[in-house]
């Protein structure tokens, strides 16, 4: 079975949880008042559920044959292309999300602007780390005083 | 009429006016282009700016100059990061980001500019003469055609997004309106399938899912396999586009700016379903050898949404001006800002102050004037950050994406949710599942349940599809959007398969 009607199948069990929880479980809790209205929460996503199982179904036994084109990346050979840098970038993007806030803004960022190009191959140290410094200080500078948008600078320890 | 034009030019011309216009549409163009901030933030983050002038005129010119502004700055991002910061632009990367692929960028984005300005002039010119007729065709629009009319918005999109590929883009499109349904709906007042998830409770994040779905799996292909960014030698060439693509986008230009901007006279329309619906009629009428180009490069592809989405945000100020209501966000933002400078909107405007109804319409002509001498000279820098060194751009592109989400919501969970649907959608796209009909159908998801609550509860029931003509005529027509490709699709194969036609 090929990928995109794998992922059909997967969405066809999202499209079943979706439709269990419309039709199943949110009309109980439904105010009186709210019952005798023509429409009730459920309705839309009841409606939807219908055409999302209609279509999933559709794709899962291949009622449209599609042509086989050229695909930018094989993923059937997703070993060949790089992978781990790929994977490593987005643990990266993780832990930035996570350290965001306890860490500050200025170290995380300057850390995952550094980090990011390490994993592309970059060694050119007296590079990256200006580039890296300089523009975050930048975007902090530009977020923080022009637009006002208040982010946390250092670590919470130094009451930032 | 002409006592206001020059009511309007001696507001608009004086010279604190002119240099809020040129300020207005620089500070827009630069914001706009970092991916995630959108006209609807950058204008509620000049309001106080804009208060603070006090002079009603000065502020409103000051405000359209950075809607303007940051409308062609999105395109730029869309163009040549596939990172489209705003909605109305999503339509304009399907062929500038190929084309910029090709080494044509600067080609892409002169066509962007000549495309957004003629679009945004022209759509000046029908608000002039059509802004107090357009108020009572808009007036004529129910809950029931709003909702028919997105549903015809949604059925081009997935007739669009790819040839026997229907089902597919349908499925996105319905995933899409299911994303929409998480959350608190603005007709009732409780949380739908957030799974008792705080952070879910006000739906999952626009800018984020937009992030996800174009940025991030961009970004990683790129990763996966590294290919040349640039042209052959980096140099940004053939800035000037040639008088046959002059002649082959005059015609989409001219169409797109009528169309663009009726589209944007409808409330809760605007610039997103203009640019899409721009694109998808364009690429139905261009002739068959053309229609391959689409998708890959085309320069009517991109014209088209250009042109649409500027004239669709000239449209928009007319139930703003004319009738008081908002048709978007972004004029919903701009009525706040005008109610804090005592000025009520509304069909009483033209009267009352002529001079500011005129003068933003001057501005209108200034505005798209200044984008255009501003940014010409500055595209070869602007296509620069191509030549930006692998290694330095993917970290940045990652960061901007994690910026966007991050400043919009301000909330660090937004990011993780960023990179698991960053995920999902890169499966997505290795299997060939069109991406751009789920963000559609996650945009209008909202509007479209709003407007048919709506009419349920006017019709008491679903009765309204047959009781209103116009409902059922666009229904009929959003079927056929659908089920005409695969049928056509489908007689293909038949004849291929050596299956003679019926009579």
């Amino acid at each position: 079975m090929a990928l995109d009607r794998w992922i059909a199948l997967v969405l066809l069990g999202v499209c079943l949880t979706y439709g269990y929880a419309a039709w199943f479980t949110m009309d109980g809790s439904l105010p009186p008042f709210m019952q005798r209205n023509p429409i009730w929460p459920s309705t839309f996503p009841k409606v939807l559920s219908i055409l999302g199982i209609i279509t999933t179904t559709i794709i899962l036994l291949g009622f449209e044959k599609s042509e086989i084109k050229e695909a930018d990346i094989d993923y059937r050979r997703l070993g060949d292309y790089h992978l781990d840098q790929a994977l490593m970038l987005l643990a990266l993007m993780v832990i930035y999300a996570l350290c965001l806030r306890p860490v500050g803004f200025l170290i995380s960022t300057s850390a995952f602007l550094i980090l990011g190009s390490f994993i592309l191959g970059e060694r050119k140290w007296h590079i990256m780390l200006p580039v890296a410094f300089i523009a975050t200080g930048a975007v902090w500078y530009l977020v923080q005083e022009v637009l006002g948008i208040y982010m946390r600078p250092l670590p919470g320890i130094f009451g930032g | 009429m002409l006592e206001g034009l020059l009511i309007g030019l001696q507001t608009a011309f004086s010279i604190q006016n002119l240099l809020m216009v040129i300020a207005g549409c620089l500070i827009g163009t630069f914001i706009g282009m970092l991916p995630g901030l959108g006209p609807m933030s950058i204008i509620a983050i000049m309001i106080p700016v804009a208060i603070s002038m006090g002079d009603p005129s000065a502020a409103l010119i000051l405000l359209a100059g950075v809607y303007y502004g940051a409308i062609f700055g999105g395109s730029t991002s869309s163009i040549l990061l596939n990172a489209p910061g705003v909605a109305g632009t999503v339509a304009s990367s399907f062929d500038g980001y190929p084309m910029a692929r090709q080494g044509k960028a600067g080609k892409a984005l002169t066509i962007a500019a000549i495309a957004s300005f003629a679009g945004g002039t022209l759509g000046a010119v029908l608000l002039m003469v059509f802004a107090p007729a357009l108020s009572s065709v808009a007036l004529l629009f129910h809950s029931a055609e709003y909702f028919a009319l997105m549903v015809v918005g949604l059925s081009a999109i997935a007739a669009f997004a790819g040839s026997g590929q229907v089902a597919k883009a349908v499925i996105m499109t319905v995933l899409g309106l299911i994303m929409a349904t998480v959350g608190e709906g603005a007709l009732f007042n409780l949380p739908r399938f957030t799974m008792g998830i705080m952070d879910l409770q006000s739906g999952f994040g626009f800018i984020t899912l937009a992030m996800a779905m174009f940025a991030l799996p961009e970004a990683l292909f790129l990763v996966l396999k590294p290919k040349d960014l640039k042209g052959d030698d980096g140099e940004i060439k053939d800035l000037r586009i040639t008088k046959e693509e002059a002649k082959a986008i005059a015609p989409v230009v001219g169409r797109q700016s009528v169309q663009g901007f009726f589209i944007g006279v409808l409330p809760g329309a605007g610039a997103t379903i203009a640019s899409f619906l721009g694109y998808a009629v364009e690429r139905n009428i261009a002739p068959k050898e053309e229609q391959e180009e689409f998708g890959k490069g085309s320069i009517k592809g991109l014209a088209a949404p250009e042109t649409a989405n500027n004239a669709a945000c000239t449209g928009s100020f007319v139930p703003l001006l004319t009738l008081g209501i908002p048709g978007s966000g972004t004029t919903a933002i701009l009525l706040g800002a005008l109610i804090a400078l005592n000025v009520t909107p509304g069909p009483r405007l033209m009267l009352d102050e002529p001079q500011i109804f005129w003068a933003v319409i001057m501005s209108m002509f200034i505005g798209n004037l200044v984008l255009l001498i501003l940014n010409l000279p500055l595209i070869p820098y602007i296509a620069k950050v191509l030549s930006v060194p692998r290694n330095y751009l993917i970290p940045f592109i990652l960061f901007f994406t994690l910026m966007g989400a991050y400043i919009g919501q301000n909330n660090a969970t937004e990011l993780l949710i960023l990179v698991g649907f960053g995920v999902c959608a890169t499966a997505l796209k290795f299997a060939d599942y069109p991406l751009a009909p789920l963000l559609i159908g996650f945009i209008l998801g909202g509007m479209m349940e709003d407007n048919f609550a709506r009419s349920m509860q006017l019709y008491d029931g679903i009765g309204f599809i047959w009781e209103r003509p116009m409902t059922l005529g666009l229904l009929v027509i959003a079927a056929l959007l659908v089920l005409l490709p695969s049928y056509r699709a489908r007689r293909a194969r038949a004849r291929a398969a050596g299956i003679a036609d019926g009579d």
